[in-house]
């Protein structure tokens, strides 16, 4: 039952995430892309007259039942299997001492993440900041790592190559030259 | 041909224009099917859900080790995923495979413009603090974190803002 319990190495996990976009293709013509459902919900929740979100959303609806599995087999693959997340690199786990996060058994730092932070300027910004940052830049960016990285470059598309390309950047940017400020808060 | 005539008759739908903006994932050869033809859609989540937590790709621990290059197994993960689905898709093409359906598959393809470049720094930004995108927000919030409910509703709220602004930013 170990392999239940324990992290899959990337070269088991990997392939298994690119054989998505053949399924998904081969079920009915579905491109991979999940930011699209966030969309798909302002569709259906508060369209506002505005152009972006006056369609039909009804016929991207299998975007949000895929959305709904994805958080069925998180659950299952946590309190069904008892997923044990894997070791921290020893470097990390120093350099977040220093911030006062020092909890590595769920899959983020409830020292920054929780409801008890959440009003902290810490916590603000980090749970409320950050996803505003990810909900507004994947849509306009057109995908996010899924859409682009994953089915547009299975695809070969440049723009995604591009995109990509920001993501990473972004992220490196973020992690290593602002982030230390904002963990210090 | 009948539907080039029917077109000129009826007013011209849109819907499939501002559907597909800004977006990858559009589908518009969609036969019609029972909406719980959909489950199997739920199904295929399901999978991805769990290998989403079992390649641990949904831990901002591990996003951190990727972007401070602590660790190589985030470029594991994500670059063997696109070898697969590149060799999956070209695969489809050499063999004009159809869907279990027989419909010919469409792939998607992408225009640049400079949503790409500004949006993509956005969100890289974001991925590095949330140490999340979209896909592993409901992940997370499967394994019981209750507070990721707030990262979700935020992306959200940042979506809906984005798509109130687009006229102005550039693209």
């Amino acid at each position: 039952m170990n392999i239940l319990q324990q992290p899959w190495p990337w070269y088991v996990a990997g392939p298994l995430i690119g054989l998505t976009v053949p399924v998904l293709l081969l079920l009915g013509n579905k491109a991979f892309g999940i930011s699209s459902s966030l969309r798909h919900i302002c569709a259906a929740c508060l369209p506002a007259s505005i152009p972006f979100f006056s369609y039909d959303w009804k016929k991207e609806i299998w975007n949000l039942f895929f959305v709904a599995g994805i958080f069925g087999g998180a659950a299952l693959a946590w309190f069904v299997f008892h997923h044990q997340p894997g070791a921290v690199d020893p470097r990390l786990v120093a350099d977040l001492q220093h911030y006062g996060i020092n909890s590595h058994s769920s899959f983020i730092p409830k020292e920054v993440f929780s409801w008890k932070e959440l009003l902290t300027p810490r916590g603000a910004i980090m749970t409320i900041g950050g996803g505003f940052l990810v909900g507004f830049g994947t849509r306009y960016a057109g995908g996010c790592t899924s859409g682009h990285s994953i089915m547009g470059l299975s695809n070969l598309q440049w723009p995604s190559l591009v995109a990509t390309i920001c993501f990473m950047v972004g992220g490196f940017i973020m992690a290593n030259l602002i982030l230390p400020f904002i963990l210090n808060l | 041909m009948k539907t080039i005539e029917t077109n000129t008759l009826e007013p011209v739908n849109t819907d499939f224009e501002v559907r597909s903006l800004d977006a990858m994932c559009i589908n518009e050869s969609e036969l019609k099917h029972p909406w719980w033809y959909n489950f199997k859609y739920a199904a295929m989540g399901m999978i991805f859900g769990i290998i989403l937590i079992k390649s641990e790709v949904v831990s901002w621990f591990r996003i951190q080790e990727m972007f401070r290059l602590e660790s190589f197994h985030m470029y594991g993960v994500i670059g063997s995923a696109v070898v697969t689905g590149i060799i999956s898709v070209w695969l489809i093409k050499r063999f004009k495979v159809k869907t279990i359906y027989g419909e010919p598959i469409l792939l998607p393809t992408k225009k640049f413009n400079k949503g790409q470049i500004f949006g993509g720094l956005i969100f890289g930004l974001g991925w590095a603090i949330t140490g999340a995108c979209p896909g592993p927000l409901f992940a997370q919030i499967g394994t019981g974190l209750t507070i990721v409910f707030v990262t979700l509703f935020s992306a959200i709220a940042g979506t809906w803002v984005y798509g109130l602004i687009r006229e102005r930013l550039p693209h």
